[in-house]
């Protein structure tokens, strides 16, 4: 009936992981009594869960990604105090096997469900405004993805408390994800997982770049694309093209451990050596699709902050498109040390090493960007300013790594997790970081309290130095990744400074939650009225803050790369039309949410071969998608009275908004405030 | 004179990494006890300091622009639309792209010469060893001596050591880090390294890539002894009352952590061609190795295979 699944499967005996699981079901119930207690389950149901406005969406995306962040944080403490403790004669408090999963999971978490729905998310909140639009191409298909997402991730909560996850890595290298050497279902809920956010993701990317294509404001030629819609251009493209490989390299596996064929096993005619380059055929590219948007978002902080526009934007541009086309070249250097021909390793090494061209690009266009401005250090400032540096660090790592014969002493050592922890935290997060409180009073209404975003960026740089420098040491002395215990006493002290280092992030982490609790009380002060706190560049500033659901009563007309700039010059910005039109939006609908709940129950059935219960969640889902496509009452119109009456209220707050800075002796920084 | 003050203390730091890194003996990599390792140092720290000529100047502008443009500081001068500069962007295209060509070469140069497959030619005739990885143990083979140690291994220094790697389990990495190159051990397919040791000493012999529950335990002491010392060793593990046969290895083959050193005074012939063909009937799936094995064959019979 239950398949492989008894109570058994519960790890009752782990005193560590049953307080994780007791955590989270107790945070669960507060959070469901709070809803209940407040009688919200309507409103969250009515406006949340069933939402198809891509703000909405974007604000999910983006709670889970911190949720999940803090899920994959709790793993790393696990993994570095397990590592400053477990020296010599000490084993420290882990068994091997719960390591292997701590390790497995935090990286898996880190990347499929940290990383993407972060940038997914924040893609959701501002690309169709900066572009002009008053959604997705696919606003139904954007809630599938989102709910797809979460799926997987619940998944992954899930084996915390009923079975395992795996053992074997978050890369899954097979045949160590083969049935012969992991027979458990830690493997499977891996698979499952990330098979599943993995369609999600795809999903997203056909819609939004659809969106980009097709919907742009008149005038917004590609060239005059902000830069942030052209990062996230690429990394479209990016996943459009390696997401499948994924789904394709997963599925054989899957099919290696349901149906007994052999694609990567070590017997009859597997090749585990397929598999890992299929992975890495997604694997790179991945790097750069969580790295490019945030690219994109440095580019729009720092052209912000220094009042001025992004030097060198073609360059920007062709960098970045450099940078799409080239991390499909390059995926064989995650392999050097595999015996391939000295000829195979000089290309795929040259390659990677050419991408430092473009990159560095960016990087001098940033700093000029800044030469010659006016440079405000607010928060997301900031996270740039402390990228710049520690990414250049980061990429004289990449670069050594790049070289095979370099990379055949440092393969697989501590010098490599150094490495990437290095792009993905100062690139990747810091870069969502920026964004989430550069866009926070666009997407949430307020401002996020400085006198706390501040200690929580220094808090975050000190500690990620602290934490890594350790490990690119470490990887010199010869220590390899993944050790739940070693007897090298001469590693012990630097993977001490870096449980340090870590105890700094997590000071950090706690300074962003007393951030968001102070900016919610304090957020009658700190109302956006305007819609422009930062005198911003690109149209997203042009809406309200939130916006509206149609984001833009007029489509506006674009002249120019920063093209709000231009219309605050020329004196048209906030200009009424002479007079509104009907706006048809999409409706909410509950199909995504049921089909994320169907794709999960599918998702554990597979997992514990509880065959019935995935059939029956298979026909439901085809049942779900049949009525779906057969509805032709998807949208409804909001009248021209009522789009007045919302964008009237709105030209009364930007007058208050004036107002409030004429009384305050116009301290407001000139080209803030609106002439109303 | 605040310029001044940070290329002093940048330059500082780096002196103090390089003399750290260098003094501290512990950083293996940076002592390497062969010609190998000698030659990856070499790339590591020639890598490092041509791009330092980039990251030096970023990090210094990094710091100065935003305290000399900063919004409080009227004096600095301001140009609110000036966004382009053909020189600028010839010196950030051209100055990146010069390093990467100098640094292609150097490295297309050292792939080559430091490919893992390609003897060391020292006119001494090498050691052959076959290496076997298992669930979580090192297995040792001298074919030419014909035997054959657990987790340790013994060899002649100043002398070439070619080895044969495959692995009976999942796929791990053979690593010796003072000794240089590491290379992957795959079931069913037979990967080749070379090294060379210069000094006697006792160095570190690891698996580098994680291979499940064991993993942490799979690593040995790879001990390089003068000439004379390893043909005393050799007569030693010869007089070792265990031989490794079939049944024998059936019994090392159950996974185990942390295994002792065990020496076999024989190994039964054809031991590792066993061990690959257990896995792939049609001997080998590396394109290189099926050369050279068809070259064998065509050598051994006078029939080519037609790989």
């Amino acid at each position: 009936m239950f398949g492989k699944l008894s109570l058994s499967a519960v790890p009752y005996h782990d005193m560590i992981v049953m307080s994780a699981v007791y955590g989270s079901l107790l945070l669960t119930l507060l959070i469901l009594g709070l809803i209940t207690y407040y009688r919200k389950w309507t409103y969250l149901w009515k406006d949340w869960l069933t939402s198809v406005d891509h703000k909405r969406i974007g604000i999910m995306y983006i709670i889970l990604s911190l949720v999940m962040l803090l899920r994959g944080l709790s793993d790393a403490i696990m993994m570095r105090s397990q590592q400053a403790l477990a020296a010599g004669a000490s084993h420290g408090y882990l068994h091997p096997d719960h390591f292997n999963q701590v390790f497995s999971a935090h990286g898996t978490i880190m990347i499929v469900f940290v990383a993407m729905p972060f940038l997914v998310g924040l893609m959701n909140i501002v690309i169709p405004p900066q572009i002009g639009a008053r959604d997705v191409a696919f606003p139904y298909l954007n809630s599938v993805s989102l709910w797809l997402t979460v799926a997987g991730a619940f998944l992954v909560m899930v084996s915390l408390g009923v079975g395992e996850f795996s053992k074997a890595g978050w890369s899954g290298y097979a045949p160590l994800t083969e049935l012969k050497y992991s027979p458990g279902v830690g493997v499977d809920y891996w698979i499952w997982s990330f098979q599943i956010a993995g369609i999600g993701s795809l999903m997203t990317s056909i819609n939004f770049l659809v969106t980009i294509f097709k919907m742009r404001a008149p005038g917004m030629t590609l060239m005059r694309m902000p830069i942030f819609i052209w990062t996230s251009l690429c990394t479209l493209v990016l996943m459009v093209l390696a997401f499948p490989v994924l789904t394709v390299a997963l599925a054989m596996l899957t099919l290696d451990r349901y149906l007994g064929m052999h694609f990567f096993t070590n017997t009859l005619g597997g090749n585990m050596m397929m598999y890992v380059n299929l992975f890495w055929i997604w694997g790179h590219p991945e790097v750069y699709i969580v790295v490019l948007p945030a690219f994109g978002i440095f580019s729009e902080v720092v052209a912000t902050f220094s009042r001025k526009p992004l030097f060198g934007y073609t360059s920007m541009v062709f960098a970045t498109m450099a940078i799409m086309v080239l991390s499909f070249v390059v995926w064989l250097h995650h392999f050097f040390t595999m015996g391939a021909s000295p000829d195979v390793n000089i290309f795929f090494g040259i390659t990677t090493m050419i991408i430092a061209i473009p990159t560095g690009v960016k990087i001098f266009n940033w700093l000029f960007t800044v030469y010659r401005g006016r440079v405000r250090f607010t928060s997301p400032m900031l996270w740039t300013l402390g990228f710049i540096t520690t990414f250049s660090i980061g990429g004289m790592g990449g670069v050594l790594l790049a070289s095979p014969p370099a990379d055949y002493v440092l393969h697989d050592s501590l010098f490599l997790i150094a490495h990437f922890h290095t792009m993905l935290i100062s690139g990747s997060l810091f870069g969502y970081f920026a964004g989430y409180s550069y866009w926070f009073p666009k997407a949430i209404g307020f401002t996020l309290n400085e006198k706390w975003g501040k200690p929580a960026f220094w808090c975050w740089l000190i500690g990620f130095y602290f934490a890594f420098a350790p490990l690119y040491i470490l990887g010199f002395m010869g220590m390899p990744r993944r050790m739940y215990h070693y007897s090298n006493l001469a590693w012990h002290p630097y993977l001490v400074v870096a449980a340090g280092g870590l105890a700094l992030i997590l000071i950090g982490v706690l300074c962003q939650m007393i951030q968001l609790v102070v900016s919610i009380k304090q957020r009658q002060d700190t109302r956006d009225l305007t819609g422009d706190p930062w005198d911003g560049r690109t149209l997203e500033w042009a809406m309200s803050s939130p916006p509206a659901v149609y984001n833009f009563a007029a489509i506006p007309t674009v002249y120019d790369i920063d093209a709000f700039t231009d219309m605050k010059e020329k004196g048209m910005a906030y200009q009424k039309p002479d007079r509104y039109h009907d706006i048809h939006m999409p409706k909410n609908t509950g199909d995504g949410f049921i089909n994320g709940i169907l794709v999960f129950l599918f998702g554990f059935a597979m997992v514990w071969h509880i065959w019935w219960l995935a059939v029956l969640c298979a026909l439901a889902m085809l049942f779900l998608l049949i009525a779906r496509a057969s509805d032709d009452d998807t949208e409804y119109t909001i009248p021209a009275a009522e789009v007045e009456e919302i964008e009237n209220l709105r030209y009364r707050q930007l007058a208050s908004a004036a107002e409030i800075n004429r009384l305050a002796g116009g301290r407001g920084e000139p080209g803030i405030l609106p002439q109303v | 004179m605040k310029r001044k003050k940070y290329l002093v203390m940048i330059g500082l730091l780096s002196l103090f990494g390089v003399v750290f890194l260098g003094g501290c003996s512990d950083i293996l990599l940076f002592h390497p006890k062969g010609p190998i390792g000698d030659a990856e140092r070499f790339v590591i720290i020639v890598a490092i300091a041509l791009m330092l000529i980039v990251v030096i100047p970023v990090a210094v502008m990094d710091l100065l622009f935003p305290r000399k443009y900063r919004s409080t500081n009227p004096k600095a001068t301001y140009m609110p639309k000036w966004s382009r500069s053909a020189k600028i962007e010839w010196v950030v295209w051209l100055v990146p792209a010069v390093i990467i060509t100098i640094l292609g070469t150097l490295i297309w140069h050292f792939t080559v010469h430091l490919d893992p497959y390609k003897p060391i030619d020292t006119g001494v005739k090498p050691v052959n060893i076959e290496v076997v990885s298992m669930d979580w143990k090192w297995l040792f083979i001298f074919p030419d001596q014909n035997i054959a140690v657990v987790n340790q291994l013994v060899f002649p220094v100043g002398v070439p050591l070619s080895f044969r790697i495959t692995s009976d389990t999942v796929m791990t990495s053979f690593f010796i880090p003072q000794l240089g190159s590491q290379i992957y051990a795959m079931a069913g397919m037979q990967t080749r390294l070379h090294l060379l040791a210069d000094e006697p000493g006792t160095y570190l012999g690891q698996n580098q890539h994680f291979s499940g529950r064991g993993f942490t335990g799979m690593h040995f002491k790879a001990i390089a002894v003068s000439p004379k010392e390893f043909e005393a060793w050799i007569q030693k593990v010869k007089q070792s009352p265990d031989k490794l046969d079939p049944a024998r290895y059936q019994g090392l083959e159950k996974p185990s952590v942390n295994y002792p050193v065990s020496l076999f005074s024989s190994v039964t012939p054809g031991l590792f061609d066993g061990i690959i063909r257990k896995y792939n009937k049609t001997m080998n799936m590396n394109p290189r190795v099926v050369k050279e094995a068809s070259e064998s064959i065509h050598l051994k019979t006078g029939v080519s295979e037609g790989n």
